[in-house]
């Protein structure tokens, strides 16, 4: 799909510029031109794609489908897929909360949905799609699903809701089925697009800076770095590899656009997939500023329950990938 | 008449409320805007995204930063 672009980068970094394809310099110039404009490109069409399920399902009409129909236990599978679909931004999880708390949705779901929601985003996957290629972003993209309906079911079984505040409590009390009928607007298709244009130049402009810095960082790395580097340090017989980076990543805060350029040259360099796969989970999924922002809603003991039940979980699943591949 | 931004401080709050000033000024319309970052006072609103926009408390927006015809239009209607 992008050999062309390949071609190109060649061309200006070896021929026009007249860099050596085997020196440092030009191989570290050429990944990041070629991978900042895939990477860009990527990131257009998919925040697009995004951009055209979200004007057709916004967040209200998530929350009255989840909170009008009886699903048997599907309801922890919808929440989790519609927290993949649906942008995130840390400063909305707070309201999302409430809002799925008003209309009756259980504790457990809310979480299923709080968990993949920043995990699967348009950012993360265009990225991942351009570093990783369509295979791994496959198995991160269902394995994010996955995490939010496991986390959301046992922190569901868990009945936490007596360590909600106290003021979120009593929304809960007053909660009722979604009754209202949400207004769709009734635009053609074509009217949308401007929109959905502007919303996702607005994604692209707000992320492109973490975006270059990432490729760089990830470009010097690439040609600085022997192959097989990370090897005599970390393998796949490492046990506690894992558990390491996975507690590493929780408290970081890393725009998911900065962080993913940097992993793949991990990955090139051999640290295994699983150990990396599961750092990013950790470091994209939870982290500090999240934590700070939901003390508005839940007590310190529930967002450590919370933030507990889901690194377990990424714990795991790195384990998981590292079995697999 | 009165104008309130709901939102917690995200970037998309500020431009929201830098908009909805400059039309207000650009149009000379009587209006006050008020910023309003209590969590417990935006959720009075049903809102699930921000930034919300509330003209004479009714909510017209959320979770998006509209064109400036349609905040000039929302502020007339009112």
């Amino acid at each position: 799909m992008f050999d062309w672009l390949k071609y190109i980068s060649d061309l200006l970094i070896f021929n026009l510029i007249g860099l050596s394809d085997q020196s440092h310099i030009g191989a570290a110039l050429n990944f990041f031109i070629y991978d900042t404009i895939k990477i860009f490109i990527l990131l257009f069409i998919i925040t697009f794609l995004m951009g055209i399920v979200n004007s057709y399902f916004p967040i209200e009409r998530i929350r009255n489908f989840l909170s009008r129909n009886k699903l048997y236990g599907m309801e922890y599978l919808f929440a989790s897929l519609f927290g993949a679909v649906t942008p995130f931004c840390s400063c909305s999880s707070v309201p999302l909360f409430i809002g799925f708390v008003k209309g009756g949705i259980p504790l457990g779901v809310t979480f299923a949905f709080l968990v993949t929601s920043p995990l699967i985003n348009e950012v993360a996957v265009a990225i991942f799609i351009g570093t990783f290629g369509i295979k791994v972003t496959l198995i991160y993209v269902i394995s994010g699903i996955l995490l939010g309906v496991i986390s959301g079911v046992i922190l569901g079984k868990l009945k936490l809701e007596y360590l909600l505040t106290d003021w979120v409590k009593k929304v809960w009390l007053d909660a009722e089925k979604e009754n209202d009928k949400f207004r769709t607007e009734k635009l053609p298709f074509i009217k949308r697009v401007p929109y959905i244009i502007i919303d996702a130049w607005g994604i692209i402009k707000s992320v492109a800076l973490y975006v270059v810095i990432g490729i760089a960082i990830g470009a010097g790395m690439h040609g600085y770095i022997p192959q097989g580097f990370f090897e005599q340090y970390i393998g796949k017989d490492t046990w506690y590899a894992i558990p390491m980076a996975v507690i590493l990543g929780v408290p970081m805060y890393a725009n998911a656009a900065g962080i993913i350029p940097v992993i793949q040259v991990f990955v090139a360099k051999g640290i295994p997939i699983g150990t990396s796969l599961s750092f990013m989970m950790a470091v994209v999924g939870l982290s500090v500023p999240e934590a700070i922002l939901l003390k508005k809603v839940m007590t310190g003991k529930l967002i450590a329950v919370f933030f507990g039940v889901v690194t377990v979980c990424i714990i795991i699943s790195g384990y998981m990938f590292n079995l697999l591949f | 008449m009165n104008v309130k931004i709901l939102g917690t401080g995200c970037p998309k709050c500020k431009r929201l409320e830098e908009k909805v000033k400059a039309v207000i000024i650009m149009n000379s319309i009587d209006a006050n805007v008020d910023k309003v970052t209590d969590m417990e006072e935006i959720m009075s609103y049903n809102i699930m995204r921000t930034p919300g926009l509330v003209i004479n408390d009714k909510m017209v927006s959320s979770g998006v930063i509209p064109k400036d015809e349609d905040i000039l239009k929302w502020l007339k209607e009112a």
